[in-house]
């Protein structure tokens, strides 16, 4: 193994550890905002931190170049989307959760 | 390198399923939107992870671009669906 394999499989792992993180957390969290919350950070740092590890993999060519733009578009829609679900989510009078309350659906 | 990509796969595979307890059985339908929209970013590594798997990761880097596209379009329809509405069905 050199070291480019070896800084690619690290940015592999750190991104899988985002990946359970926010799995966790879309799980385990009492209500629909925190958990919205949990998965949109976590699933975006962590697409970020999978798709760097393989673009360096690959190496410079057409395919990496590739793995870089999906990379930078999930950057952008990530949280565009998780913006949007919370703001209907918001409109369509969804209580937050508060501190004593219990979960919530 | 190759076996790496391939367990780790298997657990993004795991994860996959645990996410799709919070898409079928969440409570709401908003709950089940982002439980799918999870599952869609997960899956596109797994795209990409196969392709490095089976040596062909130039036809499989265009699946997974087509799948970040579907996923996001997805997502904003069913909000700007739910936003218009006003309710919670």
């Amino acid at each position: 193994m050199n070291v480019q394999q070896i800084v690619s499989l690290s940015f592999l792992l750190l991104g899988f550890f985002f990946f359970i993180a926010a799995t966790v957390g879309l799980l385990r969290f009492p209500d629909f905002f925190c958990r919205l919350h949990a998965t949109g950070k976590g699933d975006t740092m962590a697409v970020l931190l999978s798709l760097i590890g393989l673009s360096l993999y690959e190496g410079f060519s057409l395919t990496g170049l590739k793995i870089v733009f999906i990379a930078v578009f999930m950057f952008l829609a990530q949280p565009t989307a998780t913006h949007a679900i919370a703001r209907a989510a918001m409109r369509c009078g969804q209580e937050p959760w508060v501190k004593g309350k219990g979960e919530t659906k | 390198m190759n076996s790496f990509f391939l367990f780790q796969g298997m657990g993004l595979f795991a994860l996959v399923l645990l996410c799709l307890y919070r898409g079928a059985f969440g409570p709401g339908v908003l709950n089940r939107i982002a439980g799918i929209c999870a599952i869609g970013t997960k899956t596109l590594v797994v795209l990409l992870l196969m392709g490095f798997i089976y040596n062909r990761v130039e036809m499989f880097v265009d699946i997974s671009m087509v799948y970040a596209f579907l996923n996001f379009i997805g997502t904003i329809t069913a909000a700007k669906y739910l936003e218009r509405i006003g309710e919670l069905p």
